[in-house]
């Protein structure tokens, strides 16, 4: 091969490289080339457009110092950890509950799925009209006697997050159920047996044996989850607006306004290197133990 | 990734019921806690749905006075003729009927687009392998946990440069850009499974790539197809981000209108109106999604096992 001429080497095969050209320029141009462009003008003080003036960290040390981008880094780390415990923990309950042979495990799989094929901004605008407290919850609870219930999230600045929590849990534990059910489908049926002529009691089995086993189908949802809730963007759009004040601000609400609304390039690029920050941060360990950790296995 | 099909096919297995003979006591007590448990988890899944429609067939003086829980005393269209013809987003009001025309005009040349070179492109990953190969594969799917945030601006310039920013091919081409890592896994894993000996007496036949591809290889893997495009159209249709920043409000989808439309300050909120329009936007997704069934859940199962 190596003593072929170069163009023999590229023609080679070719109908397969022109019909890979799209994957080519995507990754190359799109991904590679657009993440590092944007990482290199975060450092510049581009502000309508981008402008190669250099000026080192400074979009960073104004990024951290701005009150609203501390808020939406805080409600992301929270958010983002109830979110992450509770959709896999819930997601997990409902797939063991629906792996007990039950009757009519279709019709349950298809309701706890449905809200799964629909969009954030629907998602953020039923539960906006559910929480309302005029009419909503809130009101219905009142109405039935109990004159002095306040639950009012999407108006309450220490509660909000409780409000969006509620709806993207609604959104998204079906999905979870679905791959931990795929999950649970997947060990072997002897180890149940094994168990049961042991007398160990289901919940141990779970425990000690079924949730240690299905590790890798945890760390997979995990990072599936995890990626998903940095990218919040669209359910807080449709039920907060980033509101009340500031008070349910988001990291990607952020990059979109100094981008587009605010024309301060620099700074809203700096945003989003911090976010794809935090996506390696989480990320990077879990390709290690998948790809670097598979020689031991 | 050979697992990773595997995991996927079991994922429909998996979900064709569970192994063994059906119980024979129903009235146990575990059995009631089981049934117990979930019956009020579906409760509060079906709720909104539930007050979602509910509420587009009242009119808004019942709205004020009732129970959103309750079912219409009086049933009424009118919020969803108004919703789908004349609901106002700022001094347009021509209703959701644009939204979703337009949202349809972006659908199908992205759907069509997008599955057309993935499923090209992972027959050329499985079976025409070249120098390189491999790794622009391994970036694509890593590429695909990036934040879109980061790589918002710099699509902005290249579409800008080649003269389709804030137009409809503009999008088409971002949604098939974003929609390859997932598709072209997809196609990468479902071709894995075709016996080469097939790919090899074609060869001898004197096939060449196109000729493979769609005598045997296109006719062969319908149903992946149909998975392919049960989730592009429900990922591309509930797509908000991608449209709010590379269209402008002529050309909106269905998403930003719907939101643009429950969410504006101005005027009186009409809520059964809202709600309708809310219901008109999921109908969509929903409609394929109870059609399609078990193989939505195939379409999710090649996400989970995406990397």
């Amino acid at each position: 091969m190596a003593s072929k001429p170069l163009s023999a080497r590229l023609t080679r095969n070719l109908n397969a490289k022109i019909a890979a050209l799209p994957m080519i320029i995507t990754t190359l141009v799109v991904f590679l080339g657009g993440t590092i462009w944007s990482v290199v003008y975060s450092f510049t003080g581009s502000k309508l457009l981008p402008k190669l003036k250099w000026v080192g960290l400074k979009q960073y040390d104004r990024l951290w110092s701005n009150s609203r981008w501390e808020i939406s880094i805080e409600n992301l780390f929270w958010y983002g950890i109830f979110a992450l415990v509770l959709t896999i923990a819930i997601g997990f309950l409902l797939a063991v509950l629906l792996d007990q042979k039950i009757r009519f495990e279709d019709t349950f799989r298809t309701i706890l799925l449905y809200p799964f094929a629909l969009s954030f901004i629907v998602t953020g605008l039923v539960w906006q009209w559910l929480l309302n407290p005029e009419m909503g919850i809130q009101h219905i609870v009142r109405s039935m006697g109990w004159e002095s219930f306040t639950f009012d999230p999407l108006y309450n600045p220490d509660l909000v997050l409780i409000g969006l929590l509620m709806a993207g849990l609604w959104q998204g534990t079906g999905f979870v159920m679905c791959i931990m059910l795929a999950g649970l489908r997947g060990i072997d049926e002897d180890i149940w047996k094994a168990a049961r002529v042991d007398g160990i009691p289901a919940w141990k089995t779970y425990l000690r044996v079924v949730i240690p086993m299905m590790r890798p189908v945890f760390i997979t949802t995990l990072v599936i989850v995890a990626a998903g809730i940095i990218k919040l963007y669209d359910l807080v759009v449709a039920m907060t607006s980033g509101g009340p004040g500031n008070a349910s601000q988001v990291p990607a609400m952020y990059v979109y306004d100094y981008l587009f609304q605010a024309q301060n390039l620099g700074q809203g690029l700096a945003a989003s290197t911090m976010m794809l920050l935090s996506v390696l941060i989480v990320l990077i360990p879990w390709a290690y133990l998948e790809f670097g950790g598979k020689k031991h296995a | 990734m050979l697992e990773a099909s595997k995991m996927v096919d079991r994922t429909v297995d998996a979900m064709s019921g569970p192994r063994g003979k059906k119980p024979k006591k129903a009235l146990s007590g575990r059995n009631i806690m089981i049934y117990g448990i979930l019956l009020m988890v579906s409760l509060y899944y079906i709720l909104p749905l539930w007050v979602m429609v509910m509420t587009s067939l009242k009119g808004m003086p019942e709205i004020r006075m009732g129970n959103i829980f309750a079912p219409p005393v009086e049933i009424t269209f009118e919020p969803w003729v108004k919703a789908w013809s004349s609901a106002c987003t700022g001094l347009n009001c021509d209703g959701l009927s644009r939204g979703f025309w337009n949202s349809v005009q972006i659908l199908i040349p992205s759907v069509f687009l997008s599955i057309a070179i993935a499923s090209v492109n992972g027959y050329a990953l499985v079976n025409w392998k070249f120098k390189g190969s491999e790794l622009f594969f391994t970036i694509l799917i890593f590429g695909s946990f990036i934040p879109y945030q980061i790589m918002l601006y710099p699509i902005v310039i290249m579409l800008r440069e080649l003269g389709l920013y804030g137009k409809l091919g503009g999008l088409v081409l971002v949604h098939s850009v974003f929609g390859m890592p997932i598709l072209t896994l997809l196609f990468r894993n479902y071709f894995t499974s075709v016996p080469e000996e097939l790919f090899k007496a074609a060869r001898v036949d004197g096939a060449g790539f196109w000729g493979i591809y769609f005598r045997i290889m296109l006719p062969m893997s319908l149903p992946i197809f149909v998975v392919a495009v049960i989730l592009q159209v429900t990922g591309i249709w509930n797509d908000f981000l991608f449209g709010v920043v590379f269209t402008k409000p002529s050309i909106y989808p269905m998403t930003v209108q719907l939101n643009n439309i429950v969410n504006s300050v101005q005027g009186v909120k009409e809520y059964n109106v809202n709600m309708a329009a809310t219901m008109l936007t999921g109908l969509v997704p929903l409609v394929i999604y109870f059609i399609s069934g078990k193989l939505f859940v195939r379409g999710i199962a090649a996400g989970a096992v995406k990397g």
